[in-house]
């Protein structure tokens, strides 16, 4: 993972909350399996409006993104940070962030600053006024800066630490591969395992075929 | 040291504890794997040169994607079939125990886990999907996860994390009829918020909870990712022994009397000290339903639509008005006027054996309203089984529903069962999020009775307002304890 201390980019305001990860990658997107390419997903049901900030060319090529409270509610799907990233996007700055949504930024290198949601408006006034401004954020010194305005942002000091230092949460775990060992051999006999497989009897199951000569909602898709 | 039941299952889980600010490394006993959220997970072993460590703790099975129509047919969407090839031949590859469509064990992860008898009380169980507080409902902590941290468990079997606050919720109580486990935390979520549990792991407690079958009490944790919990826990019970016993991995002889003994110590110490308490009075609950685009925006079925200039706060407003333009309602509107083009009856939240039998009860001898379309969709394949043993397969087909494959199916609509734009659900799922059943697709949340009277009527309705003549539920619940019992 590369190091993170400081980044300077410009600063999109996205003046909503909750925005969920559905929101951030809608499910149709989920499928593939590689790790990059996702950037045409991000936000994709917005980006078909027009007005949608990120159709603004001040703010197309944005890489601090400044969002109301509530920020990667909802699904797991760490395609949700692969797709901010992917984007271009290096930050997110938000007055609330979902548990899994910070975690998941974390281990991918997307900084999650969270910071009080006055200063949250503070930022969307610059950045909406001056289309384009830049915003910098210092990992060290744990501050959003946009034009005048200077605010202080938290993050826990062991992300912040991994995120300065470029470390692999499972380069780091492996160190105590042999603490992992000796935790297994206490583990209770009776605890359950996955195999060898136990299960009912196979049934056969059969599959569902389309209804024929029902009457279906008006609205169904053909 | 007193405890509450969260702080107990974590501490026998720390292989290492945390220093200087570093998280507590945690041992996992059950990581279910689905082929969304670990097809990156997997080629990040392969590309380290890493082995699954513990293959005999996993287990994988195919839902997001699976097409609930034509399983046996080769699958229509390129995207979806490559997916689910790719889990195939990672699990091949890492020697995981895989259950795959058309497989009688097949079916949404949050299903396959307890029905096959892994999960169990005191465990920690991860996937790569929020839903996976579900499995809290037996003592478990069950917390859903990202692709990398998905990775981490096969690597390594464990992961490090940050400590949690504690949050009870105590339900007293009983339930009046027509009022269910779903109306329980569709109520809890709109008085806490989707961020209220952020941070928090919920402990579900009081009269209400216990008098809940497994299955209740799984819709409950279910949906505890969607007050933006960690993770949501009921202690276990003779309810949830019972719910265990004979199922084929639960433990057998003298190991089940071991556990027992240790699954009885799950419980929260009397002068245990929580975080955060809400309160709230089962009496005082009735038939909740969704009218907004989170699961925080809902209200009785017999209010109306919120009016955005009476909301005080600015951001709630904010959100209220884009939420209320998105469904296409009116302020003011009342709910039970909201006519519905499809009902879908399925999801980790309620499409449980238990479930299917509340709406056959309710529809046995109707027709469907004109128009609307009713999918029922089992939450896995021994699910389906055993609805059709029970004759509620001939039920739905009846009333005019179409009767399913196992799968998520239109709860996130990933497959072909998806909403169209304009289209409004009733839907016994877990998320109303902005297209999330289909793009431009508006989605009410229910239980599982409100969605039955509402496939009835085809406006948003209650058992009660079907007539004077269907008895309305008590909420008891509705178990067979023949030997057919497989889900």
């Amino acid at each position: 993972m590369e190091k993170f201390t400081q980044h300077t980019g410009v600063g999109v305001p996205l003046r909503r909350s909750n925005v969920d990860t559905d929101q951030i990658i809608p499910a149709v997107y989920l499928k593939r399996v590689t790790r990059t390419g996702f950037e045409d997903a991000l936000f994709a049901a917005w980006r078909g409006d027009p007005s949608f900030v990120l159709n603004q060319d001040a703010y197309r090529s944005g890489s601090v993104l400044v969002a109301g409270p509530d920020f990667g509610t909802g699904s797991s799907r760490e395609h949700a940070v692969w797709a901010l990233k992917d984007y271009g996007f290096k930050v997110v700055v938000s007055s609330r962030f979902a548990d899994i949504f910070r975690g998941n930024s974390g281990k991918q290198g997307l900084l999650a600053a969270q910071v009080a949601q006055e200063d949250v408006e503070l930022l969307w006034k610059v950045l909406e006024t001056r289309p384009g401004t830049e915003v910098t954020v210092d990992l060290e010194a744990r501050t959003v800066t946009c034009d005048d305005v200077v605010v202080p942002f938290q993050v826990d000091d062991y992300t912040r630490w991994r995120l300065m230092e470029g470390l692999d949460d499972i380069g780091l775990t492996l160190q105590h591969a042999d603490e992992i060992t000796e935790f297994e051999a206490r583990r209770e006999s009776w605890r359950p395992a996955t195999l060898p497989a136990k299960h009912l009897p196979p049934v056969e199951v059969r599959p569902a075929r389309p209804v024929v000569g029902v009457e279906l909602g008006t609205t169904r898709r053909a | 040291m007193a405890g509450t039941l969260a702080e107990k299952v974590w501490d026998a889980h720390v292989v290492r504890r945390g220093t200087n600010g570093a998280p507590d490394l945690l041992y996992i006993d059950l990581h279910l794997v689905h082929e969304v959220t670990s097809p990156q997970a997997f080629e990040g072993l392969r590309l380290a040169g890493r082995p699954v460590r513990r293959p005999d703790l996993t287990i994988a099975t195919e839902d997001h994607n699976t097409p609930t129509l034509d399983i046996d047919r080769p699958i229509a969407d390129t995207t979806s079939r490559t997916q689910i090839e790719t889990l195939r031949r990672n699990a091949a590859e890492f020697g995981v125990r895989i259950h795959s469509l058309g497989d009688a064990d097949q079916g949404i992860v949050h299903q396959v886990g307890p029905q096959l008898g892994l999960t169990q009380p005191g465990l920690t169980v991860v996937c790569g999907d929020s839903h996976t507080s579900t499995h809290g409902a037996f003592g478990a902590l069950a917390f859903g996860i990202g692709t990398s941290e998905v990775e981490h468990v096969l690597a390594t079997q464990t992961l490090p994390l940050a400590p949690f606050k504690t949050m009870a919720i105590t339900v007293d109580g009983q339930l009046p009829p027509g009022a269910t486990a779903k109306d329980i935390i569709l109520a809890i979520i709109a008085k806490i918020g989707t961020g209220g549990g952020q941070g928090y792991v919920l402990e579900y407690r009081g009269e209400a909870i216990r008098s809940l079958s497994m299955e209740g009490r799984m819709t409950i944790c279910n949906m505890s990712i969607e007050a933006g919990a960690r993770a949501g826990m009921i202690a276990p019970d003779e309810t949830t022994f019972e719910y265990l016993k004979g199922r084929p991995h639960a433990p057998e002889g003298a190991d089940w009397d071991a556990a027992v003994e240790y699954w009885r110590t799950l419980r929260t110490d009397d002068d245990a000290v929580f975080d955060a308490e809400v309160v709230l009075e089962a009496a005082d609950l009735e038939p909740f339903v969704t009218w907004g685009t989170n699961p925080g925006q809902g209200l009785p079925l017999s209010g109306s639509v919120p009016v955005p200039e009476e909301i005080a706060d600015a951001n709630e407003r904010v959100a209220a008005e884009r939420a209320i333009e998105y469904m296409g309602l009116t302020p003011g509107q009342p709910l039970r006027s909201i006519k519905v083009d499809t009902v879908f009856i399925g999801s980790c939240t309620n499409g449980r054996i238990e479930d299917l039998r509340a709406v056959a009860k309710l529809v046995e001898g109707r027709r469907k309203a004109d128009d609307v379309r009713v999918l029922v969709v089992p939450s896995s394949a021994r699910v389906r089984l055993q609805a059709e043993a029970e004759g509620l397969d001939k039920i739905f087909l009846d009333f005019g529903a179409e009767w399913r494959n196992a799968g998520c199916s239109m709860c996130l609509g990933m497959n072909p069962d998806q909403l169209a734009p304009g289209e409004r659900s009733a839907s016994t799922s877990n998320r109303n999020f902005e297209g999330r059943q289909g793009k431009g697709g508006r989605t009410h949340l229910v239980s599982p009775i409100v969605a039955a009277a509402t496939a009835i009527r085809g406006t948003l309705s209650s058992v009660a307002d079907l007539g004077p003549d269907v008895p309305v539920p008590d909420g008891s619940p509705l178990v067979r304890t023949d030997a057919l019992q497989t889900a």
